[in-house]
């Protein structure tokens, strides 16, 4: 451990340290209003940063630290600035919802960066362990989070998160431990370098028993992380349950850290032409699995939250045709197309869900309820509101002008080039379902007649967090070019 | 790198004007007329494009082109351009575009509720179909087809004529079926690109002949085919017309048939056509049975309606009946192919949106005035509404596709190309003239002429703003059925164009 060591971390210790900053000065203020402004401010250093970080790694090249346990790339730094622009969003997004808790304001605030700086030290990791260990970091605090409304819903919310988040980290540890039974070692590189030596039997699915266990193990410890189907029953009871901008941080934050790691092992450890295309199918099912219940459900809710739980189990779905295309990509192309048209998705999904969220936050304030129906005629009672959350609703359908319509485009292109013609037509039948039920709500706002014509207040931060995650859909559904060559700089890395 | 401006000009020009609308005015009629401004700008603008189009020159002129709107993203693979540039087949297009675009405003003068956002789904929606006419990188045409969507959901859902429910199922409706043959589309052009590496519309038809495509071309084929037969309508894919039509406020309806069916036609002509001669050569015989099922069981089918709108959309799925017709001639007696029936279903689309554009708007008009569409509620309306009369008239004749109006220009091209390569068809398809003279008339006698009702001794003509719009499509009409030759040529150049280039990617296939 040296001082490079240090500057490659900075990120991850200035939010922990912004974290044990406002627990401090909790104990010592009363005014409580400051807490959040004081998170805003400390989220710049780690903003700094990772700026100065980008340009310290040369594009494709890694730095590593930590006795090589951890990896600082273009990958990892791209992942931090989407968790970093989600963090502050559901900071900004909460300084109104938190009057809802009576005590602990603070910790709420502390718990969120605590929760964030362990996501940010899943997108460098590079070794078994310290994934386990961050991921705990990770979700612990979140169970905590989810429980935070302190009534019956929530309590369940947090219950069932703490449960299942155990249930799945063991089942992620016993994969690891399989792995590391036949390789000999946790860290990704190594693991790569071993398995070309061991003698696999090409007639198995994964070349061994061991392999085939140890990594179905691994997929399914992530697929609860990421809430894709099989794993996702947690999903929209949490959803629900949680603080809404606790659901907006897990349905961004936490998917888009889940799917670093995923990208990162199986890119790093296993994209070897024996096992890529064994899991690649098993991505590929899951993919279409999580895409058609997802959606299909999601039809039939007409709670906002639980509605925006399962469409993000739908979205998990199109990520991981990424991860299948990645499986199945030929050297060249595909290799990249998979995991830059995944970061691009990770990233206009995040400002998407983030508009969707704070609007729904925003609203719900107002009329106290997450029924679909009460949102019949926000249109007329706060026109910004609701031609942002319509945006949204269009971005998640992946229709233009927003981000979301190139997000699928280059990820069902991915697919296409990989092979995958099957699971692109999934796909797109799945975008025709989704577009039933995304614009109910579009629906709802403009055309429903509205059962008061008193404005909707709103108050600034949320405003702020609004303004920005609404442009940002809009600018990058219309020019999305910079973001993508980000998108394709940090894939490279890998 | 070429950029002549002009062409993004007229297709951002509306969504400018929305925007506008939108942000900064405040009064309705400050609203009304800045669109109106804005569409008029928009149909000089659309004047001057097709009659700076050269046709001596042919090819595509007016190019704006700038790569590295959307940039490459593995290799140089997946670079989208922004693309634009107009030839033979899409100058008319633009034009009517621009006709019909500033008649649907006009013709929007009297609507009262929820001005603003009307007037710019209106004007976002002309941009939609003005990029789709004129983009020519495959995926910005795409982005552009699917723009179109939302503006035109929200205008039958808000300012619809039906009762509430029905409007917003029928904007539903309209949107599925738009969006799930869209769907189908995307993986076409998606693996199009990954077969060829480009997406440029213009030098796809080689590429293709030249390159190994990941899925049987008949698939590909076929999946861009259902996104343009949805479109268009082509039975039995044709059920959302007549509901987006009847529930559609008027200048919706004028837009919907004028230009997005057009859409669909074009779609055909420009990528399942040129793209794909070889494989049209061998479903030609279902698409001319296909349209020829348009033709006439849409014709049967008018009889029975009483609602008038109904009635003038399922006319609607008739007449493009005839476009599917004219492009299964491209099939060709062994190898000769003839532009002759391509240029015909090209000039029946323009013909098509200026007339039933005509008959939506009348249709409009009068219910304005009766609050009923049923038919045998009305009658003698002439003696009220002299003007009225007179246009519907002058709409229903060139409907039937009476000489000296614009319907019988196209529909003889159609018959002389297809007659020689599908004569049966050709035979039992020219039955739908005669179904449309059987209606068109039917529909007269029984709106205009007869008994005039008491219910409607006190209503009125149409007013002097309404007389614009109907002026213009008369003359554009009449226009073009004695001078048929200044559409038709430029069409014929287009079609050309493209019949050269399926000859280069196919040298089996000779013109003649």
């Amino acid at each position: 451990m040296n001082l490079n060591d240090l500057y490659l971390l900075s990120p991850e210790l200035a939010v922990a340290s912004v974290a044990i900053l406002i627990v401090l000065v909790d104990l010592v203020v009363k005014r409580k209003e400051i807490l959040p402004v004081l998170a805003i401010l400390g989220l710049s250093i780690p903003c700094v940063m990772s700026i100065s970080l980008w340009g310290d790694v040369d594009s494709g090249g890694q730095q590593a630290g930590m006795f090589g346990t951890l990896v600082v790339d273009k990958f990892s730094i791209f992942l931090k600035f989407i968790l970093l622009a989600s963090v502050a969003s559901v900071i900004l997004s909460s300084t109104e919802y938190v009057r809802k808790f009576t005590r602990f304001q603070g910790e709420y605030y502390a718990l969120i960066l605590f929760s964030t700086s362990g996501m940010m030290l899943l997108t460098s990791t590079t070794e078994l362990i310290t994934i386990y260990v961050a991921l705990e970091l990770t979700a612990l605090p979140l169970a905590a989070l989810a429980a935070f409304l302190r009534d019956g819903r929530s309590i369940e919310a947090g219950l069932k998160f703490l449960l299942l988040s155990a249930v799945s980290s063991a089942i992620l540890l016993y994969g690891i431990v399989m792995v590391y039974g036949i390789t000999g070692t946790t860290s990704l590189l190594e693991i790569a370098d071993r398995i070309p030596q061991l003698d696999l039997n090409p007639d198995i699915a994964f070349g061994s028993h061991a392999l085939l266990f140890g990594l179905i193990l691994i997929i399914a410890g992530f697929g609860f992380k990421i809430a894709s189907v099989p794993f996702q029953m947690w999903a929209p009871d949490v959803y629900e349950g949680a603080p809404t901008p606790v659901t907006m941080f897990l349905s961004v934050a936490s998917k888009a850290a889940g799917f670093a790691v995923i990208i990162r092992i199986f890119s790093s450890a296993f994209l070897i032409d024996v096992l890529s295309v064994d899991w690649a199918i098993v991505f590929a099912v899951l993919s279409a699995l999580s895409m058609t219940i997802g959606n299909l459900v999601a039809i039939r809710q007409s709670n906002i939250k639980r509605l925006m739980g399962y469409s993000t189990v739908a979205h998990a779905g199109y990520i991981l045709m990424g991860m299948a295309s990645l499986g199945y990509g030929s050297e060249g192309s595909g290799i990249l197309l998979g995991p830059s048209g995944m970061l691009f998705y990770l990233a206009g999904f995040a400002v998407t869900n983030i508009t969707a969220f704070a609007v729904v936050i925003a609203v719900s304030q107002r009329l106290d309820s997450y029924n679909i129906s009460a949102y019949s005629g926000v249109a007329r009672r706060a026109p910004f509101l609701a031609a942002a959350l319509a945006l949204a609703m269009v971005s998640l359908t992946g229709l233009p002008p927003a981000v979301g319509f190139w997000a699928k485009i280059y990820l069902f292109g991915a697919a296409v080039d990989a092979g995958l013609t099957w699971l692109v037509v999934i796909g797109v039948l799945n975008s025709v379902i989704s577009a039933y039920y995304y614009l109910r709500i579009v629906k709802a706002m403009y055309l429903a007649p509205a059962e008061s014509e008193e404005t909707i207040i709103t108050a600034l931060p949320i405003r702020a967090a609004l303004l920005f995650s609404f442009l940002g859909t809009l600018i990058f559904g219309i020019y999305p070019a910079p973001l993508l060559a980000l998108a394709r700089t940090a894939a490279s890395a890998l | 790198m070429e950029f002549s401006g002009l062409l993004s000009v007229i297709v951002f020009l509306p969504l400018a004007g929305a925007l506008a609308i939108v942000l900064l005015l405040k009064s309705d009629s400050s609203i009304r007329w800045f669109a109106g401004a804005t569409s008029f700008v928009g149909l000089l603008l659309s004047l001057y494009i097709f009659t700076s189009y050269d046709t001596g020159l042919g090819g595509v002129q007016l190019v704006d082109r700038l790569s590295g709107w959307v940039p490459a993203i593995a290799g140089d693979k997946f670079a989208v351009e922004y693309y634009m540039g107009i030839d033979g087949l899409s100058a008319p297009l633009v034009l009517l575009t621009g006709i019909l675009g500033f008649v649907a405003v006009v013709a929007s003068w009297h609507i009262r509720n929820r001005v603003k956002e009307y007037f710019a789904w209106i004007l976002v929606l002309q941009t939609g179909v003005l990029g789709v006419f004129t983009s020519l990188d495959f995926l910005m045409f795409f982005l552009f087809w699917e723009l179109e969507l939302i503006p035109m959901y929200f205008l039958i859902a808000i300012w619809g004529s039906d009762p509430k429910g029905k409007r917003e199922y029928s904007a539903m409706k309209f949107l599925i079926f738009t969006i799930s043959g869209s769907a189908f589309m995307l993986i076409g052009i998606l693996v199009l690109f990954f077969s060829t590496g480009t997406l440029d519309m213009i030098a796809l038809p080689s590429a293709i002949a030249n390159a190994k495509l990941i899925l049987p071309v008949g698939v590909v084929f076929a999946a861009l085919f259902i996104g343009f037969a949805v479109k268009l309508p082509l039975w039995p894919l044709h059920t959302w017309l007549p509901d987006a039509h009847t529930d559609a406020p008027t200048a919706g309806s004028v837009l919907l048939a004028g230009v997005l069916l057009k859409m669909g036609g074009y779609g055909l002509i420009r990528v399942c056509m040129t793209m794909f001669p070889e494989v049209i050569s061998e479903v030609a015989w279902m698409l001319a049975v296909a349209g020829v099922i348009n033709i006439v069981y849409g014709g049967i089918v008018v009889f029975q309606q009483t609602d008038l709108k109904r009635l003038v959309a399922f006319s609607s799925v008739s007449h493009m009946g005839f476009v599917v017709l004219g492009l299964a001639s491209v099939a060709g007696v062994s190898g000769v192919i003839s532009p002759l029936g391509a240029t015909g279903a090209s000039m029946q689309m323009f013909t098509h949106g200026t007339i039933t554009g005509l008959l939506f708007l009348l249709v409009g008009f009068v219910y304005d005035r009766t609050h009923t569409r049923h038919i045998p509620d009305l009658g003698g309306l002439a003696v009220r509404m002299p003007f009225t009369a007179v246009a519907l008239l002058i709409a229903a004749f060139a409907s039937l596709g009476l000489p000296g109006t614009s319907g019988f220009v196209s529909e003889i091209l159609i018959f002389l190309g297809t007659f020689e390569v599908w004569t049966y068809m050709t035979i039992i398809g020219a039955s739908g003239v005669v179904l449309a003279a059987g209606y068109m008339l039917w529909t007269m006698q029984r709106v205009m002429f007869g008994p005039l009702d008491q219910r409607w001794i006190e209503i009125r003509d149409v007013s002097r703003t309404q007389y614009i719009p109907i002026i213009i499509l008369v003359f554009t009409i009449i226009a073009i059925g004695i001078y048929p030759s200044v559409i038709s040529d430029v069409f014929s150049v287009g079609i050309n164009d493209s019949f050269e280039r399926m000859v280069d990617a196919y040298p089996r296939l000779t013109i003649r």
